[in-house]
């Protein structure tokens, strides 16, 4: 697992010493979590090589938005872009868990795991419905949650709040 | 802890992966899910002389159907009696929850989630909660923990009794409901004296519970049990060992374990097609090591089994009640942390320090390092989990929360495949989705 090479200075923020690497893939560990750290391109290969060393089972999958920052700790050899998918895996053999964060740029696509964990249709679905994320190869990528003719995404940072407007009087005269 | 079942799940077959069954019917492109959407299904019906010729049409079951719980909406591709393909539609009871837990602060978030699940809304309030206590790096107070795990417990009991109301009324068993129904607005009495509420508590916070246990609790909560325990002898003459009770249920909806592995489902879902895996054991949180319970485990992955599987967690949800009422520690209720507890009221009245505290801690709330975290527990209906994103603010950046009941809906279209259309209320019901998770 630790072939591959180490980026070349520490990540910053992250406070594991030598060879951050698991599974083939830079990892952070945050609040006692294993994160590893894809890119677009490395994700399916992570993905088809957790499940082969017995990560049975995506419990969760769902897309963050950092388009106004927040982000938690990103190895340097990973380049941020404004989504994240981050796939929760677990093992019940192993009884462990690991996370992955991928990131995608914006009107950029990501490949779907469908094919090697099934159960995620519809996770892939609500990621898409709620940020616009494309998944290549789903066989059903449409909106889950929203009417199928909404316009836009609205777990977007820059999708607007609806709010009511509060009307404040003057307390009523007591004389 | 009793591990009875485990040797014998995880000992029997190891073939490759150590699962029972294959999971080639749920992979790849199958042909139980209805992949259409609603402008192709009304594109079909014009049509006179389809694929499907005259012989198979699709029809619509809910979203305003007594058995679909709720608000779940079929599309049933039928030919007769037997469904061929389906689709579950969802969403019409979205009301971008996740949206809104991103605006209200960590300590509003619980009045959110806890409307999620509204059948168990102590387990989202639980996994809300412990992810922000993990950010925050915060022990919370031994008698916290075993409240909260009383208190779950009697909610899982209070979610599986309405589970066993709403199965026997969607099979007609009628009589059933009313004495689900009964069973747990018990219960629900004793929660309404504990929190105030009968539902959405939002009694587990961050940092602990928003109050003690009300004195004379013992008694209360060992009565429950008393009672109900009879009551679920009754529940067995009346419908377990009943010919038409089984009839209806056995060999009907099977799923096997890789099965629920591929297409993520959890809880009582994956324990009758006789996977042994519970997260109260498997992976421990709260005191769960210190108790001792069994995990009911089916054996063929049919409706009845996860009917026998909810009835008898019941029982072992009393036992751990009785446990926790056995050994329930002495102290605080909360953590006594100033960052993240309010003061007493009694302070209040007395220190402006305290009042400013107050204040700033009920308006900006408090702020959590930055980070992320999963944290899961057991929900009666599987594993709920929240993905929470700290940006250091008092508002979190991102709350996710990984219903159960929204990935167990993948494994409906599977379950009712082949199937007849009067069943499928009965596999419906034995998922038993909560419709306000689902949608969130």
């Amino acid at each position: 697992m630790s072939d591959v090479e180490t980026p070349d200075e520490e990540p910053e923020g992250v406070t594991v010493e030598p060879a951050p690497v698991l599974h083939g893939a830079p990892v952070t560990v945050i609040a006692g979590q294993n994160v590893l750290h894809a890119t677009t391109e490395t994700y399916p290969e992570l993905l088809a090589n957790l499940q082969a060393e017995g990560f049975g089972q995506v419990v969760d999958l769902c897309g963050v938005d950092y388009l106004l920052g927040g982000r938690p700790a990103v190895p340097a050899s990973i380049e941020t872009e404004r989504f994240e998918v981050v796939v929760n895996l677990l093992s019940h053999v192993k009884r462990e868990r690991i996370r992955v964060r991928a990131q995608v740029a914006e009107g950029d696509s990501i490949a779907s795991i469908f094919d090697l964990y099934p159960g995620t249709e519809a996770m892939e679905r609500e990621a898409f419905d709620m940020y616009g994320i494309e998944f290549d190869g789903h066989p059903d990528l449409s909106r889950i949650l929203m009417p199928e003719n909404w316009q836009g995404h609205p777990l977007r940072k820059d999708f607007e709040v609806g709010r009511i407007p509060v009307q404040f009087k003057a307390a009523p005269r007591q004389d | 802890m009793a591990l009875t079942e485990d040797t014998e799940t995880t000992g029997s077959s190891h073939a490759d992966d150590g699962l029972v069954g294959d999971a080639s019917r749920v992979t790849g492109i199958d042909n139980a899910v209805l992949r259409m959407s609603e402008a192709e299904v009304a594109a079909l019906s014009q049509e006179t002389t389809d694929e499907f010729g005259d012989s198979k049409m699709i029809i619509n079951m809910g979203p305003s159907h007594p058995s679909t719980h709720g608000v779940l909406r079929l599309m049933l591709e039928m030919e007769g009696e037997t469904v061929l393909r389906s689709k579950p539609i969802i969403g019409y009871l979205h009301t971008g929850m996740e949206k809104t837990g991103e605006q209200l602060t960590y300590l509003q978030g619980c009045t959110n989630v806890t409307r999620m699940d509204y059948a168990a809304p102590l387990f989202t309030e639980l996994a809300f909660s412990l992810a922000v206590e993990n950010l925050l790096e915060v022990e919370i107070p031994e008698r916290a923990t075993w409240i909260r795990m009383m208190m779950c417990e009697l909610n899982r009991m209070t979610s599986h009794l309405l589970f066993m109301a709403t199965n026997g009324m969607d099979l007609g068993a009628v009589s059933m409901m009313i004495y689900g129904w009964r069973e747990r607005e018990e219960v629900l009495r004793f929660f309404e004296k504990v929190t105030g509420l009968r539902m959405n508590h939002n009694y587990i916070r961050p940092g602990g519970v928003a109050a003690d246990l009300p004195d004379g609790w013992q008694e209360d909560v060992l009565g429950l049990c008393d009672l109900i325990e009879p009551r679920l002898e009754e529940y067995d003459i009346l419908m377990t060992g009943q010919p038409i009770w089984r009839e209806r249920l056995q060999g009907v909806g099977v799923i096997n374990e890789a099965e629920c592995l591929a297409l993520g489902a959890t809880g009582p879902l994956l324990r009758s097609a006789g996977s042994s895996w519970d997260l109260r054991r498997d992976m421990p949180y709260l005191a769960y090591d210190d108790v001792d319970f069994d995990v009911i485990v089916g054996t063929y992955g049919d409706s009845f089994d996860r009917y026998a599987i909810r009835l008898n967690e019941i029982r072992e949800s009393m036992r751990i009640v009785r446990q926790c009422v056995a050994n329930m520690p002495k102290g605080d209720y909360r953590v006594q942390n100033k960052k993240v507890t309010p003061p007493p009221r009694a302070r209040i009245d007395e220190s402006m320090e305290a009042l400013i505290h107050h204040f700033k801690i009920f308006t900006e709330g408090f702020k959590v390092p930055e980070g992320e975290t999963y944290a899961a527990v057991e929900s009666p209906r599987g594993e709920v989990g929240v993905y929470l994103v700290s940006d250091g603010s008092s508002t979190p950046a991102r709350m996710h929360v990984r219903a159960p009941s929204f990935v167990n809906l993948q494994t409906l279209p599977h379950l009712m495949h082949g199937g007849l259309l009067a069943d499928a209320v009965a596999i419906i019901s034995s998922v038993d989705p909560i419709m306000g998770e689902v949608d969130r």
